[in-house]
Parts: C-alpha cells; sequence; structure tokens
C-alpha cells in the first residue's frame, strides 16, 4: 500500500549531485512529491529532504538505491520516527475581502502565520511549521479566496541523534 | 605535465595494455601523447561502439577494467549502447570521452552533448573534469569503482581545454577518498550461519548461481560446496562455465530458454540458494510465481539486489567468494537423496533434443554441436543476441568461467563480434570463437576489417536463417505467423503478406553475401550450406591462423526450445515438436 515517506538524503556536495538523486527515482518509475536540496553546516555535505508516496516495499528499494550512489553518506527513512523535528514553509497569496477581513486576521493570528503584503485586493502570508498544521491552514484559508500559493516541500532534522553503526551499506 | 600525458600516465599505473577507440577533434591532445606510448597498445575500431562492446569483452574475458577512448558528440553518444551493455551485466570499463572547452559547455558547440547526463543512468559513476587539478584523483577512483563492488561501467568526461592544461608537481595519487563508497565485503557471520542452518535442515535444496560467481573468482569454492552438499545447481546465462556442463549435479540454464530440468527444480525445490544473480524476469517467469515452495536465500554484493524482484528470508550482504568460504566450512557433508534422483531423473527424460531436418538444411543446435568437437576447454566463445545465443548457451559445452561471454541483461544485437575483438587481444593464447546470427553480425560489421588488418584471430560462426529468428519465432508462436519486418530477404516483389518461405520467394540472393563481405575484409569465409559440409568447414575455418568467417546456411524455421512464454510461471514449459 502506497504511503507517504520523508528520505532524508546525505550527499558530498559534488557537481549535479541533486540530478543524480532525482535522476535515479525517476529512472526507477518513481514520483518525487517534493524534494529539496541545500548545503549543511559543512560546505561539503549536502542534504535532501525526498518526499515520495510510494509502497514499504518500493520505499526499501529507493533507500538502497540512494545508498548505491557512490557520493551518497546517509540515508534514513524519517517516516516512522518521532525523534525528527519535521518543518514546511509556505507562502500563500489571498483575495480576502474587506468585509472578512476581520475574521481572517484572528484566524491568522491563531495559526502565528505572518502577513507579508497587505494590499486592496490581496493579502500575501507566510507560515511555517509541521506539514499537518500547513495542510490544515490551506484547508481553512479556501474560503477567503486562495489565488496562490507555494510550499517549499518538507524538511527535517533529529532531536537527538545516537551514532548507528552501518546505516550505509555501501556497494 | 598536461592533462593528456597526465591521463595516459594514470592508464599506465593502472595497469591498462590495450585502449579501444576512435579519435576526433577535441582528444586530438591525447592521441598526441599515445603517438609516442610504446607501453599501450591502442585498436583503431571502425566505429566507437564497436570500441565499448571490445573494451567490454577485453574486461569479461580477462577480469581486468576494459578501456575505451572516443571524441566529443557523435563519438560520445555511440558508446551509450555499449555502456548500457556492461552496466546490465556490471562488466568493468572505464569509457574516456573528450568534451568541448569547459567556456562552450552549454552553448550547443559543434560536437557537445551533455555526456553526464545522457550516462548518468546507465554507469556506476561518472565524472565531468572541469578542472585539471582533479584528473589525477578522478582516474584513480574511475577504476577502482569500475573493479570494485559489483563492477559497472565509468565514464569520464574530460573537455578539451582540461587535457591541454598543464600541472606541476603532478603525482598519481595512492589512496582514495570515497567516504560514501565501501562494499561490504564479509557477510554477515550470523546469516551466514543461518544459512548453513537452513541448507543443513533442507530436503530439497538448490543452488542458482550467475554471474556473481564469476565476478568474485569463486568457481572452485562454488565447485567445493557443491562437492561436499551434493546439492543441484542451476547457472544462469552469466554464470555458464562455473560448473562443468557435465556435472552430476549440474542441471543447467533456468528461465525463458532454460532446461526442464532446472526449471522444475526451481518450482519444487524447499530452499533456494541464490548466489550472484538477480532474480531476472527472463529466469524467473512471473515474480509471484517463481520458487513458490521455497526459503529463498540470497547472497550478494549489492544490497539493493536482495528483495528486489522476489521475497527473500535469508539475506546475506557480500562477497560470494567470501560467504561460500564461511559457508563451506558451516554446512554439513551431505549425502544424494531423493531429491537429487528426482532431478537426476528429469535430466535424462528431458535431454536436450532437436528435431534434424528432414531436408538438407542444417539445423543449427548441430552447428553448436560439432562447435564443441573442435573447441577446447581454453576456447572463449563469445556470442551475439537472439537465438544462436540460446542454441550456444543450451548446446555448448561450458566447462570454465570467462570462457562464455554474451550480453544477458541487455541482449545487445551487435555486441558479438566486437566483444570477441576485445577478448582476443585480452587474452592472445586462447582461441576466440565467435557465434552470431546474420541479423546481429550486421550491427556492427564493420568490425570484421579491423580483425583483419590487426591480424585478430577471431573465428567468427553466422548462423544464418536469413530472419531475425527470436522475434520471427515470438510471431511464429504469439502472433499467428505474422511475420511483421524479420525477413531479411524481403523485397518490393514480396507479397504484402507471408507466412513463411514459400514457393512465392523471390528467387534466392545471398544478400549481403557474407562470404564476399569476409573476402572483401580481408578475410577468408567459408560456407556451409548442408550437414555434410558443417565439418568441412568447421575444421577448415578454425585451423586458419587469422581471423576467418564461416556461415551456416541453416533450416530458416527453427525455433529454440525448450520454451516457456513470457508471462507464465516456469511450470508451464512448451516442448517443441
Amino acid at each position: 500500500m502506497a504511503e507517504k515517506h520523508t528520505v532524508i538524503v546525505t550527499v558530498l556536495n559534488s557537481a549535479g549531485v541533486l540530478a543524480r538523486v532525482a535522476g535515479l527515482l525517476s529512472q526507477r518509475g518513481y514520483n518525487i512529491e517534493s524534494a529539496i536540496g541545500a548545503p549543511t553546516e559543512n560546505p561539503e555535505i549536502y542534504k535532501i529532504s525526498l518526499v515520495v508516496t510510494e509502497s514499504k516495499e518500493h520505499i526499501e528499494q529507493i533507500t538502497k538505491q540512494l545508498n548505491k550512489l557512490v557520493d551518497t553518506l546517509k540515508v534514513v527513512d524519517i517516516s516512522h520516527k518521532d525523534n525528527y523535528i519535521v518543518r514546511e514553509y509556505i507562502i500563500l497569496k489571498l483575495d480576502v475581502t474587506q468585509k472578512k477581513r476581520l475574521e481572517f486576521f484572528q484566524l491568522i493570528k491563531y495559526f502565528k502565520a505572518n502577513p507579508i503584503d497587505i494590499a486592496p485586493n490581496h493579502i500575501i502570508l507566510e507560515l511555517s511549521g509541521n506539514p499537518r498544521k500547513i495542510d490544515r491552514f490551506i484547508e481553512l484559508m479556501k474560503p477567503f479566496g486562495i489565488k496562490e500559493f507555494i510550499r517549499s516541500g518538507e524538511f527535517a532534522m533529529a532531536e537527538y541523534q545516537t551514532p548507528k553503526k552501518g546505516e550505509k551499506n555501501g556497494n | 605535465m598536461n592533462g593528456a600525458e597526465i591521463l595516459i600516465d594514470g592508464l599506465k599505473k593502472e595497469g591498462v595494455d590495450t585502449i579501444f577507440g576512435y579519435p576526433g577533434g577535441v582528444v586530438i591532445p591525447i592521441f598526441d601523447v599515445l603517438y609516442s606510448c610504446r607501453e599501450i597498445k591502442f585498436l583503431l575500431t571502425r566505429h566507437e561502439q564497436g570500441a565499448v562492446h571490445a573494451a567490454d569483452g577485453y574486461a569479461r574475458a580477462t577480469g581486468k577494467v576494459g578501456v575505451a577512448l572516443v571524441t566529443s558528440g557523435p563519438g560520445a553518444t555511440n558508446t551509450i549502447t555499449g555502456i548500457a551493455t556492461a552496466k546490465l551485466d556490471s562488466s568493468p570499463i572505464v569509457v574516456i570521452s573528450g568534451q568541448v572547452h569547459t567556456n562552450n559547455i552549454g552553448t550547443d558547440a559543434f560536437q557537445e552533448t551533455d555526456m553526464v547526463g545522457l550516462t548518468r543512468s546507465i554507469c556506476k559513476h561518472n565524472y565531468l573534469v572541469k578542472n585539471i587539478l582533479d584528473l589525477p584523483h578522478v582516474l584513480k577512483e574511475a577504476f577502482y569503482i569500475a573493479r570494485s563492488g559489483r563492477p559497472g561501467p565509468v565514464s569520464i568526461d574530460l573537455p578539451v581545454d582540461v587535457v591541454t592544461a598543464k600541472l606541476k608537481n603532478y603525482n598519481y595519487p595512492d589512496d582514495i577518498k570515497l567516504p560514501g563508497y565501501k562494499p561490504v565485503l564479509r557477510g554477515n557471520p550470523m546469516q551466514v550461519e543461518k544459512l548453513a542452518r537452513a541448507i543443513n535442515m533442507a530436503q530439497k535444496p538448490l543452488l542458482y548461481t550467475g554471474g556473481g560467481i564469476v565476478t568474485a573468482g569463486t568457481t572452485e569454492e562454488l565447485r567445493q560446496l557443491i562437492d561436499k552438499t551434493q546439492i543441484p545447481v542451476v547457472v544462469t546465462l552469466m554464470g555458464l562455465g562455473t560448473v562443468p556442463y557435465d556435472h552430476p549435479c549440474f542441471l543447467g540454464m533456468p528461465g525463458m530458454h532454460g532446461r526442464v530440468a532446472a526449471n522444475k527444480a526451481l518450482m519444487e525445490c524447499d530452499l533456494l540458494i541464490a548466489i550472484g544473480v538477480r532474480f531476472d524476469d527472463r529466469v524467473t517467469g512471473p515474480r509471484h510465481t517463481f520458487a513458490p515452495n521455497a526459503t529463498v536465500a540470497h547472497i550478494d554484493i549489492d544490497p539493493a539486489e536482495i528483495g528486489k524482484n522476489v521475497r527473500t528470508h535469508i539475506p546475506v550482504v557480500g562477497n560470494a567468494k567470501n560467504v561460500l568460504e564461511d559457508l563451506i566450512e558451516k554446512v554439513k557433508p551431505r549425502v544424494k537423496n531423493s531429491w537429487n534422483e528426482r532431478t537426476e531423473y528429469w535430466k535424462e527424460k528431458y535431454p536436450l533434443t532437436y528435431k534434424k531436418s528432414k531436408e538438407e538444411a542444417i539445423s543449427p543446435q548441430f552447428v553448436i554441436e560439432r562447435v564443441n568437437k573442435f573447441a577446447g576447454p581454453e576456447t572463449i566463445v563469445v556470442t551475439d543476441v537472439g537465438q544462436h545465443q540460446m542454441w550456444a548457451a543450451l548446446h555448448y559445452h561450458h566447462r570454465q568461467p570467462r570462457k562464455f561471454l554474451s550480453s544477458g541483461g541487455l541482449g545487445t544485437m551487435g555486441s558479438g563480434l566486437p566483444a570477441a575483438m576485445g577478448a582476443a587481444l585480452g587474452k592472445p593464447e586462447n582461441q576466440v570463437i565467435c557465434i552470431s546470427g546474420d541479423g546481429g553480425i550486421q550491427m556492427n560489421i564493420q568490425e570484421l576489417a579491423t580483425c583483419a588488418i590487426n591480424r585478430i584471430p577471431v573465428k567468427l560462426i553466422v548462423i544464418n536463417n536469413f530472419y531475425l529468428g527470436m522475434v520471427r519465432q515470438w510471431q511464429d508462436l504469439f502472433w499467428d505467423k505474422r511475420y511483421s519486418q524479420v525477413c531479411l530477404l524481403r523485397s518490393p516483389d514480396c507479397p504484402d503478406e507471408c507466412h513463411g518461405p514459400n514457393e512465392n520467394c523471390p528467387p534466392h540472393k545471398y544478400l549481403p553475401d557474407l562470404v564476399k563481405v569476409a573476402e572483401a575484409n580481408g578475410l577468408p569465409g567459408y560456407r556451409a550450406t548442408s550437414f555434410s559440409e558443417v565439418d568441412e568447414v568447421l575444421k577448415k575455418g578454425l585451423a586458419h591462423d587469422g581471423p576467418v568467417l564461416m556461415e551456416f546456411v541453416v533450416n530458416r524455421l527453427e525455433n529454440v526450445f525448450p520454451m516457456v512464454s513470457s508471462g507464465k510461471p516456469l511450470s508451464d514449459i512448451m516442448m517443441g515438436e
């Protein structure tokens, strides 16, 4: 049964490494829901957060294949781990009528969403948080008239890490 | 030293004695260094595809890394099929391609293609070297990656300005820094122990072994395990030769064109010990029907292969040699039981036979059988892809590893002749016989001239049925004999619909006339059209000193049997007439 998985891939910051990771998934017929990659505190190391909706067997195959890439240092599927802080960021543009604005501002205050541009015919908001909170927020914003939004995709960090031996199997 | 000199020096340090390739604009600086290099032999092929298949054939025959060198653009794209062929069969090659000046990358410059992008999904790893400082360690890493762990092709793309750039204080590196690449060699002892216990308990154990045995160089240990445990064994196309054809435990090749005994054993075994195989669909048939009664143990150096296609109960990640050594110690000697008797009964009941055609037209299987009479244990047989490949796999007497080379995973028509060329250069002391079909040979026929002019003594056998026989066989069996675009004699004079050779066929022509093609390319060509001529042609051809072409005009409608149709379980075997 297909299920959403967030996979954190730690790789060497080498040329084309994002294309290698993304290419590997598409080459084997897996769809990437979201992917974010950026360098870390160590400029030689790059982290990619992938969200894929696949069966358990396919996820296992994906993590094994990702591990095989020469540039891969570590692959962790954090979906069933509770020691990870998962965050997502969203920017929304809404078409909020003047008469709904009071109700609107009360609601976004509750979510701690931040208005960044308020104009007569639209409002732009930003919000970061747990992806489920983002989903719920989008649902609640719908009646106010969403013009567009952009989500960052998920990324995560371990709360505390106990180094595990043999996380990387090599080729 | 400049980049070209560093490249050639690095190749020497890696022990490269032969390069296969083709020059072009941006690689002239490299060829200029080769001009005065005496330690490395360069084989100028007639097409870049030939060069890569030759490097692959060299690698398969010797176990060393094969090297190809080509120019940018079309030179680079012509290597793609060869690289994919090597990838699918885990063959270690390094392909070096030229690239346009780094300033021109991305401008659609003359003969520019994105080689790194093109090869990403068919390489084990690839590099675009943008700075001369990176060249020494890239070379070192490329060879290490190609040959270690599960071997495979590595591509290195070299822009012309990197090739001409100068580097002071050049030293070929001693160490490799690849923090993300560490192949596991020793199998987990607990898992090996578990496997040994399963073997000791099994009533109907079966070994299923493949190319991993050849790569790991562990034929000896496999034979020891078989001798100690008397476990029957099926050997895939890539592993043929690791168990001698006449060994009592050898049940033959399994799969779509597998021996009946091999497939029946797979369907009945209670413990399947898979070593260095990847449960290819041509072996397993529909996955859910494969080995239904078996506990599956899988030994492989590539963890991603375990559980990829078939559910595995006892996974062992490691080098086959190390795991086999540990396993031999831990298993108890076993005597033959009723299971062995049963497999031996199948072997006897379903021998490899074929119906000899009543007419004079030669049975293709007969040609392979006669090759057995003339070939020695040291002979290397290289095949192309198609019916002749399966006949060779089934009927040839395999005796040693690295003596039967064939494009298995990718099924690359046209790979045979150039691969045989590479094998012959890698193993000059061994006789090399290339068995091809009339379709496959025409896909890289230009390399006949390469063989002739360089006196590479490939003994080329062409099984000619004037058909793309394997496709015709499928059309025959599953598509109502609608022979669409498979007859190589088909001309505008033919009727629209054709269900096989008949009285309406235009006058018979040899087109191309392979004997004349051979002669035009500077090697002798012989043709046999009847049973009585087969031995004579083989004798004459194989006795000839240099390269030679032997054409056998065979029964046009012969099919490969046994056969399991696509989508059917291995128990559903067609035996032919």
